[in-house]
C-alpha cells in the first residue's frame, strides 16, 4: 500500500491499522467465513454470465423438477449435471440462483447507496445548520418513521407497477430516513465538541469543517448501518417479489423463486428451500459482518483484537 | 498507651488479575490494621492499588479474573473465607462504602426516599414501610439535608452533587456500621462543599465511635482528617504511621515528593515541583524497589533488592533502604 | 401532574389523527392520480370504453377535488366506498356488456374490519410469545457474558434476525406439517392452527428483543450505581429485577414496539401463507385483484394499528421515565 505522506510516522501507523484489521478478521473465524461468502457472492453476481453453464430463462420441460445432483439429457446427448437440481420448467437451479444473486445484490447495494447518500447529506445539513432546516427535515423523517416503510413500498409499487428499477428507487425512497437520523445525531454531538469550535475559531469554512472534521467520524457508523440496511433490503425485496410487486417472472429473483416454489412444496421442496437458504445465508453474513464492524470500530472494545 | 480494639486486620493481602497483557499485581502483600474509632487515611495516586484494596475488603471483586491471597479479619470474621451471601449481609450493615461520584452512584430512576427505605428494609426484614419512611427522613436530617420531608420524593438528578453525597452518606450510616470506607468522597465536589462533607463525616463518626478509612490522593484531606496514614504506591505500602509524623517528617522519598508537590508560595514563573516520571506499568514492574526509576536517592541496592516495610523510628514503618 | 398527563394524551392523540389524515391523503393522491385505478383493475385488458365505464361508475371521472371531498367524508364516516369486485376473477368475463363496470355492493371497510380480530389474535399471540421468550433469554445472556450459553444465544438471535419470515414459515410447514404431520398446514380454528404462523412471525422479534435486552442490561450493569448498590449490600436478585431491569426497560420497550410493528407488517405475508383469515391475507388478495378501494381500507386499518402501537409506546415512556415528565417546560 503506497501512502504518500510527509509524516512517515503517520504513514506507518495507518499501514499498521489495515493489516491489523485483517488479522483481527482472521481471529474471528465465523466472520471471516461470512466475508468470504459475501465476496464470492458479489463476484458471482457481477460475473454471472461468465461462470454459468446453463441458461436461466430457457425452459426445458424434459428436465423439469430434477432433484439436486441429478443429470439430464442435454443437446446432442450430452449429460447435463445439475448440482442443485432444476425447477418446474426445467431450468437449472444453480444458474437461476446465481442470477438471483445479481438481482439481490444490485437491489441491496444500489438502493442503500442512493438512500445512504441522500440520507447522509440531509443529515449533515440538518445536524450542522439546525433551526428551521433541521426542523423541516426531521419532521419529514418523523413522518416517514411513523409508518412502516414496507407499507409505503408495498402501496407505491402496487400503484406504479414492479420492475427492478422501480424497486430500487422505492426502497431507497423509504430508507433514506434511517441514515439521516443517524448522521444528524452524530453531527449534533460533534458540533458541540471543542475541536469543531476551535476549527471555526480559526476561520475554517463550513464545508471544510464538514468534510474534514465531521465526515471521518461518520464513516464507521455509516458502514455498519449500510451493511445492516443491505441485509434488510434484500429481505424486503424478497418479500415484495413474493407478493408479485417486484420483478416479473421469468426473471430470476430469490423472492420470486420462493413464491413459485410454493406450489411444488411436496414434490420438489428444493425449489423453495434453496432460494430461501441463499437469502438466509446472505443476510446472516451481512449481519455478522455488521456486528463485527461495530465492535471493531468501537475504541473501547478494539483492544481485544488488535493487541 | 490507649490500647484500642482492632476492628479490621489485613494480613499479607495480595490481589492479582489475569489479563491479556499478563499478570497484574494490583496489591502486593500489604498489611495494616484499623482500630475502633480511628480514622485511617490511605494516600496514593491512581493505580496505587488503594481502590482495589477496598474492593477486596468488601468482596466486590470478580473472582475469576481476580485472585486474592492473604487474610482480612473483620472483628472475628475472616472476610476472605466467607461465602458471597454472608459477605452481602455484612456490606452496608457493618462495613459500608461511599464512592467518588455521588450522582452516578444513585439509581437515576428511583427516588432517594425509595433507595433509603430499600436499604433499611433489605437489612432489617420485617420493618414496615411507614417506619422505614420515618427512619429515612430522620437519616436525611442527620446528614443535614434541608426540607427532608419534601426531598424524600426527589430523584437524584434533581439534587446537587453535595446533596447526593449526603444521601450516600445517609445510606452508608443508616445501619450504624462499624467501619465506613470513603473512597475519594470529595473529589467530584466543589472545595466549599468538600469541607462541609468532611465535617459531616467527622461529626457522624464521633456520634457512634465508628471507624473510618479515608482514601484519597489529596494530602490536605489526609492531614486534616486522619490519625493514621498509609502511603501506597504500585500496590505496596511505602509508609505507615501516625499522620502528623508522616506529613511533618516523611521517611520515604515518595512521601517527601508528594508533600513537595503541593503548590506553596512559589513565585510567578517559578517551576512547580514534580516527581519525575510516571507510575510503573503493573505488568512490567521493575525489580527491586518499585519507585527507584523516579527516586532521587536511588542507589545500586534499590534496583536489586525490594525494601521491606520495617520499623524506622518511633511507631512508624517505611519501605525504603534509607529510612 | 394530572394536567400534564391529559395534556400529553391530548397532544399525542391529535398528532396521531393528523398523521393518519396526511398519510391517507397521500394514499389517495398516489392511488388515483399517479395510477389509474380503473386501468389497474382491468389489468390492461378491455377497451377504452370499458375503462371509461368503470371510471364513471367509480366516480373517477369527477374532478379531483370532488373526489377528495368524497374521500375525506368517507374517511370520517368510516366509509371507504365499495370494493370494485371481490371474489370475481375478471369482470369482463362475468357480466353482460351493459352491466360491466358495476361494483358489487360490498362496503370495503366493514369487510376489512371483519377480518381484524383474526389478525389481532395472531399478532397478540406472537408478541406475547416473543416477549415471554426474549426477556428471560436476554437476562440469562447478560448475567453470563462470554460464556458458552451466551455465545449460543448470540448465534441464535443473529439467525433469527436474518431469517426470511415466509421462507421460514414454509420450512416449518415442510418439517412439521407435511413430514411430521404435527400441525395443520393452514386454516383457522384450534390452537394447533395458530402455532406455526405465530412461531414464524415471532422469530425475528425474538432475535431482536433478546439482543437488545442483553445489550441494554449489560450496559446498565456496568453503571456506577449498580456497583454502589452492591456495595451497600443489596442482594443481586433485587438489583437485577428492580434496579437494572427498570432502567434498561426504555430501550427494551422501544424495541418491543418496533417489533410489534414488524409483526404487523409480516402478518401480511404470513397470513397468506397459512391461509389465516385476517387483514393481511385480505391485503394480498386485494393486491392480486388490483382492487384499490379495498387496499385503501386495509391500509387504513393497518396504519391505525401502527399508530396505536406507537401511541402505547409513548405512553409507556411517560410512565417509565420520570426525567421526561418533570422537565415539562
Amino acid at each position: 500500500m503506497v501512502i504518500e505522506n510527509n509524516n512517515s510516522n503517520e504513514a506507518r501507523e495507518r499501514k499498521i491499522k489495515f493489516t491489523h484489521y485483517l488479522w483481527a478478521l482472521i481471529k474471528e473465524p465465523y466472520v471471516f467465513v461470512a466475508v468470504l461468502f459475501l465476496i464470492i457472492l458479489i463476484f458471482a453476481a457481477i460475473f454471472a454470465d461468465l461462470i454459468v453453464a446453463y441458461d436461466p430463462l430457457r425452459p426445458n420441460i424434459l428436465s423439469a423438477r430434477l432433484t439436486p445432483f441429478s443429470e439430464s439429457k442435454g443437446m446432442g446427448g450430452v449429460a447435463n449435471f445439475h448440482l442443485l437440481g432444476t425447477d418446474a420448467l426445467g431450468r437449472d437451479m444453480l444458474t437461476r440462483l446465481i442470477y438471483g444473486a445479481r438481482v439481490s445484490v444490485s437491489v441491496g447495494v444500489l438502493a442503500v447507496t442512493i438512500a445512504g447518500t441522500i440520507g447522509t447529506i440531509l443529515g449533515l445539513i440538518a445536524g450542522y445548520y439546525g433551526r428551521m432546516t433541521e426542523s423541516i427535515i426531521m419532521r419529514t423523517v418523523d413522518g416517514f418513521m411513523a409508518i412502516p416503510s414496507l407499507f409505503i413500498a408495498l402501496f407505491v409499487l402496487f400503484v406504479l407497477g414492479g420492475g427492478l428499477l422501480n424497486m430500487i428507487l422505492i426502497l431507497a425512497f423509504v430508507r433514506w430516513v434511517v441514515f439521516t437520523r443517524l448522521v444528524r445525531g452524530i453531527t449534533i454531538s460533534l458540533k458541540e465538541t471543542s475541536f469543531i469550535e476551535a476549527a471555526r475559531a480559526i476561520g475554517a469554512s463550513d464545508s471544510r469543517i464538514i468534510f474534514k472534521h465531521i465526515l471521518p467520524h461518520l464513516i464507521s457508523p455509516l458502514l455498519v448501518l449500510a451493511t445492516l440496511e443491505v441485509a434488510l433490503l434484500i429481505l424486503a425485496e424478497a418479500g415484495l417479489s413474493f407478493l408479485g410487486l417486484g420483478l416479473e417472472p421469468p426473471q430470476p429473483s430469490w423472492g420470486l423463486m420462493v413464491a413459485r416454489g410454493r406450489e411444488y412444496i411436496r414434490e420438489a421442496p428444493w425449489m423453495i428451500i434453496l432460494p430461501g437458504l441463499s437469502i438466509f445465508l446472505t443476510t446472516l453474513s451481512l449481519n455478522l459482518v455488521a456486528n463485527w464492524l461495530r465492535t471493531i470500530t468501537d475504541p473501547v472494545q478494539r483492544w481485544r483484537w488488535l493487541i | 498507651m490507649n490500647e484500642q480494639k482492632i476492628i479490621l486486620d489485613v494480613k499479607n493481602l495480595s490481589v492479582q488479575f489475569k489479563t491479556l497483557h499478563g499478570l497484574v499485581k494490583a496489591v502486593n502483600d500489604i498489611s495494616f490494621d484499623l482500630k475502633k474509632g480511628e480514622t485511617l487515611g490511605i494516600l496514593g495516586e491512581s493505580g496505587s492499588g488503594k481502590s482495589v484494596t477496598v474492593s477486596a475488603i468488601l468482596g466486590l471483586l470478580e473472582m475469576p479474573p481476580a485472585e486474592i491471597t492473604g487474610n482480612i479479619y473483620f472483628d472475628t470474621i475472616n472476610l476472605t473465607k466467607i461465602s458471597p451471601k454472608e459477605m452481602q449481609t455484612l456490606r452496608g450493615k457493618r462495613i459500608s462504602l461511599i464512592h467518588q461520584d455521588p450522582v452516578s452512584s444513585l439509581n437515576p430512576l428511583l427516588t432517594v426516599g425509595y433507595q433509603l427505605c430499600e436499604m433499611l428494609k433489605v437489612h432489617q426484614p420485617g420493618l414496615s414501610q411507614s417506619d422505614a419512611k420515618k427512619k429515612a427522613i430522620e437519616l436525611m436530617e442527620k446528614v443535614k439535608i434541608p426540607s427532608a420531608k419534601e426531598r424524600i420524593k426527589s430523584y437524584p438528578f434533581e439534587l446537587s452533587g453535595g446533596m447526593c453525597q449526603r444521601i450516600l452518606i445517609a445510606l452508608a450510616i443508616s445501619l450504624e456500621p462499624d467501619i465506613l470506607i470513603a473512597d475519594e468522597p470529595t473529589t467530584a465536589l466543589d472545595v466549599t462543599v468538600q469541607s462541609q462533607i468532611m465535617d459531616l463525616l467527622q461529626e457522624l463518626k464521633s456520634y457512634s465511635n465508628m471507624s473510618m478509612i479515608l482514601i484519597t490522593h489529596d494530602i490536605g484531606l489526609v492531614a486534616e482528617n486522619t490519625t493514621e496514614t498509609l502511603v501506597m504506591y504500585a500496590g505496596k505500602i511505602f509508609e505507615k504511621g501516625p499522620t502528623e509524623k508522616i506529613i511533618s517528617n516523611p521517611n520515604h522519598p515518595y512521601t517527601q515528593g508528594l508533600i513537595d508537590s503541593i503548590p506553596r508560595d512559589q513565585k510567578k514563573g517559578e517551576k512547580l515541583f514534580v516527581i519525575e516520571g510516571s507510575p510503573p506499568v503493573l505488568t512490567k514492574m521493575p525489580k527491586g524497589c518499585p519507585f527507584h526509576t523516579r527516586c532521587k536517592m536511588k542507589k545500586e541496592i534499590c534496583v536489586n533488592e525490594t525494601p521491606l516495610l520495617k520499623q524506622s523510628n518511633d511507631s512508624r514503618l517505611s519501605a525504603c533502604h534509607f529510612s | 401532574m394530572k394536567k400534564l398527563f391529559s395534556n400529553f394524551l391530548f397532544r399525542r392523540f391529535i398528532g396521531s389523527l393528523l398523521m393518519l389524515f396526511i398519510v391517507m391523503s397521500i394514499v389517495f393522491i398516489v392511488g388515483r392520480q399517479i395510477g389509474d385505478p380503473a386501468r389497474m383493475y382491468l389489468q390492461m385488458v378491455g377497451s377504452e370504453d370499458d375503462v371509461r365505464l368503470v371510471r364513471e361508475r367509480m366516480g373517477l371521472e369527477d374532478p379531483i377535488h370532488i373526489q377528495y371531498k368524497r374521500f375525506v367524508r368517507g374517511m370520517i364516516t368510516l366509509d371507504f366506498g365499495d370494493t370494485f369486485r371481490f371474489g370475481a376473477s375478471h369482470p369482463l368475463m362475468q357480466r353482460p356488456k351493459e352491466h360491466r363496470g358495476e361494483a358489487d355492493n360490498l362496503a370495503t371497510l366493514p369487510l376489512a374490519a371483519d377480518r381484524l380480530p383474526a389478525t389481532l389474535f395472531l399478532c397478540a399471540v406472537s408478541i406475547i410469545f416473543s416477549v415471554a421468550v426474549s426477556i428471560p433469554l436476554g437476562m440469562f445472556a447478560a448475567m453470563r457474558p462470554r460464556t458458552l450459553g451466551d455465545k449460543i444465544i448470540n448465534v441464535l438471535t443473529l439467525a433469527g434476525v436474518s431469517i426470511v419470515e415466509y421462507w421460514f414459515a414454509f420450512m416449518l410447514i415442510i418439517i412439521f406439517a407435511v413430514t411430521l404431520g404435527w400441525f395443520p398446514t393452514s386454516g383457522y380454528g384450534t390452537f394447533s392452527h395458530v402455532f406455526l404462523p405465530a412461531f414464524a412471525l415471532s422469530l425475528r422479534a425474538i432475535g431482536r428483543i433478546t439482543q437488545l435486552t442483553r445489550s441494554s442490561l449489560l450496559d446498565e450493569l456496568s453503571k456506577p450505581y449498580v456497583r454502589a448498590a452492591r456495595g451497600r449490600g443489596i442482594p443481586v436478585y433485587r438489583i437485577a429485577f428492580i434496579h437494572v431491569l427498570r432502567n434498561a426497560s426504555i430501550p427494551i420497550v422501544t424495541t418491543i414496539g418496533d417489533e410489534t410493528i414488524n409483526i404487523l407488517t409480516g402478518v401480511i405475508i404470513i397470513e397468506s401463507v397459512f391461509a389465516w383469515p385476517g387483514i393481511g391475507a385480505l391485503t394480498v388478495d386485494a393486491l392480486k385483484l388490483r382492487d384499490l378501494p379495498l387496499i385503501e381500507a386495509t391500509i387504513f386499518l393497518l396504519i391505525v394499528m401502527v399508530l396505536l402501537v406507537n401511541f402505547t409506546v409513548d405512553l409507556m415512556y411517560y410512565f417509565l421515565n420520570p426525567r421526561a415528565n418533570t422537565t415539562g417546560k
